[in-house]
């Protein structure tokens, strides 16, 4: 009777623990959005979207930090996703488990967990260094780097939904693989590549430590992609750490902002995948 | 079209379908490729750029504590040990927390929660480092600096042994408040690789063992563990290997000291953290490719981690797919 005590108690006890530590998480986000809506809600306003990055002790906007962020974001996806969607198609459509196919599957997953800061590093090397100067096309580059194995492993994952049959019936049709993959496996998987785009979006456009030395920042508007070029993280690790108090709301303003958008993309990333489900089962 | 002629083949449209071929073939190929040589191009640009501190300070690279731009003496010790300390506490406070996570949602939760959860748990995942430094900096430290840290070095501190590591004023910023940012942020990694894993164990293994009067846990502990150990074990290497090199989150609330503290309470300074602070403003190649070289370390030890963890969870893959 004891002994059976002690196993039901010792179940309970554990049971209790995993509902505790569960809830732990859920408060740790609860409590990190809440300060983001708290602190960034305080400083929204339309001068976010209209006014450049003030000087210390003034009132400004994010205007040209956004503006930059969107620029090496699209430039680096540009980049970065055909090169993934291709060489994800290589490791779904022709690798197999060849030898090839199985190492770059391997390099590709150690790339995908690689700390960020050494793409910095990486980029600085052989993009800062030969150019003599830090550039926008700098940190877009830095980003193509980060998005390149997000990319491979989506599509790779999203090319192995598409049924065995569909496959087949092209290459009865008498199709070579780069037909049925162009006009048969692309269509059938276009909203899980979809997927994939969005989510490395996500990952690419919360990074910081890559941008540090490669596109550096820049205090006013700029266009050129040849040179130092304003984005949110950088400004908002900046801010943050500043002792003006304008400066420090901004770098919330930002970062409400940063996390919204990528929240949003992640949302937006599992609505297409679990439209996707039913297709997936059968 | 006449029937006959729908089976022949054109000889230029075969043609034209090979040569489509081979270019679509070579374009995935070259993609693929790539994706090695970005490997070996981060390689051999670290080392490169590394190479001019580590011919001139040797192996005392790794053993030397001091850190002076001045005088451009640069040891790694200080740096590694940060690295090691932080990341090695924020494992022993995630990986418990992790796995209630993970058995909460395979195990235990009914059915309607499960999907809000573990997006809840994915979305946490998804929240980019930085914003964990700007709230570690801003929330969590103070929080610490008020109602833990004081605790910790009134009711620790005099104690023998355990004692030293929680000494020195309670600054909020340091060692153990970077590491319990770090636990919450490899957190929802680990639980969502656990879960992963656990829903691999075939439901007929759980059945047999309920089957036999096992409870929840022993079930949990004695059946689905076991099953499951090589990739819980690389669930937490990957996120070992995330918490070695965590940048952002780190550099904002580690303080920022190149010492060897035995007091937790102290600031320090991560491999990572070192060079986000200090790399732009760095004067001087041997500065700068001290730095550089911090980041070879840095790449080293992931390297090893990652990989190790990527390895058993292939194995796992691969276990999952003949047994089920």
């Amino acid at each position: 009777m004891s002994r059976r005590l002690t196993r039901k108690s010792a179940n309970i006890v554990a049971l209790a623990l995993s509902v505790g530590a569960t809830a732990v998480g859920l408060l740790f986000l609860g409590a990190i959005l809440w300060t983001l809506l708290k602190n960034g809600l305080a400083g929204m306003s339309v001068h976010l979207f209209t006014q450049m990055t003030p000087p210390p002790g003034s009132a400004g906007g994010l205007l040209n930090a956004i503006f930059g962020s969107a620029v090496m974001t699209v430039i680096g996806i540009a980049i970065g996703a055909p090169v993934g969607v291709l060489a994800g198609t290589f490791l779904a459509e022709y690798g197999g488990n060849s030898r090839m196919a199985t190492v770059i599957r391997f390099v590709n997953d150690v790339l995908l967990s690689a700390p960020s800061i050494i793409v910095g590093l990486f980029v600085y090397q052989v993009v800062v260094v030969p150019m003599g100067h830090f550039s926008a096309i700098a940190g877009a580059l830095a980003l193509a780097v980060i998005a390149i194995p997000v990319t491979v492993r989506t599509t790779e994952d999203m090319l192995r939904l598409v049924p065995q049959g569909m496959k087949d019936a092209s290459t009865a049709l008498g199709a070579y693989p780069w037909r049925t993959t162009l006009s048969v496996i692309y269509p059938a998987a276009r909203s899980g590549i979809l997927t994939g785009l969005l989510l490395a979006i996500a990952r690419v456009s919360g990074e910081t430590a890559p941008l540090l030395f490669t596109a550096l920042n820049d205090q006013f508007w700029s266009q050129n992609l040849n040179a130092p070029m304003a984005n949110l993280p950088v400004v908002i690790y900046l801010f943050a750490q500043s002792p003006y108090p304008e400066w420090q709301q901004l770098a919330w303003s930002g970062a409400l902002l940063i996390t919204l958008t990528i929240l949003t993309l992640s949302i937006s990333a599992r609505v297409v995948v679990s439209a996707l489900q039913p297709t997936r089962r059968t | 079209m006449d029937q006959a002629s729908a089976f022949v083949i054109e000889p230029r449209h075969a043609a034209r379908q090979r040569l489509g071929e081979r270019i679509f073939r070579g374009a995935t190929v070259a993609a693929a490729v790539l994706v090695l040589v970005l490997l070996g191009g981060v390689t051999i640009a670290l080392i490169k750029g590394a190479w001019p501190a580590l011919s001139h300070f040797k192996l005392e690279f790794l053993t030397r504590q001091i850190w002076n731009p001045v005088t451009e003496k640069f040891g790694a010790l200080a740096a590694i040990y940060g690295t090691l300390v932080t990341s090695l506490i924020a494992m022993a406070v995630a990986i418990p927390l992790s796995f209630g996570i993970s058995i909460f949602l395979t195990e235990l939760c009914p059915a309607w929660l499960k999907r809000p959860v573990g997006v809840a748990v994915e979305l946490l995942a998804a929240v980019p480092s930085i914003i964990f430094g700007i709230w570690g900096l801003f929330v969590f430290a103070p929080i610490l600096q008020r109602h833990v840290q004081p605790w910790l070095i009134d009711t620790l501190g005099p104690l023998p042994g355990v004692g030293a590591l929680f000494q020195g004023p309670p600054f909020g910023i340091g060692i153990l408040t970077a590491a319990l940012v770090l636990a919450i942020m490899v957190l929802p990694f680990i639980a969502s690789v656990m879960r992963d894993v656990f829903e691999t164990v075939p439901d007929v293994l759980r059945e047999s063992a309920y089957g036999l009067g096992a409870t929840t846990w022993e079930v949990i502990w004695q059946v689905v563990l076991p099953y499951s150990r090589t990739g819980v074990v690389g669930g937490i290497m990957l996120g070992l290997g995330r918490a070695l090199g965590e940048t952002m989150a780190v550099t904002f609330v580690i303080g920022n000291a190149h010492r060897v503290s035995t007091s937790l309470l102290a600031p320090g300074t991560t491999i990572s953290a070192s060079i986000a602070n200090e790399f732009t403003e760095a004067v001087g190649d041997l500065y700068t490719s001290s730095l550089i070289a911090l980041g070879v370390l840095l790449f080293l030890i992931t390297f090893a981690v990652i990989a190790a963890a990527r390895l058993m969870l292939r194995r796992l893959d691969r276990k999952a797919l003949t047994s089920v």
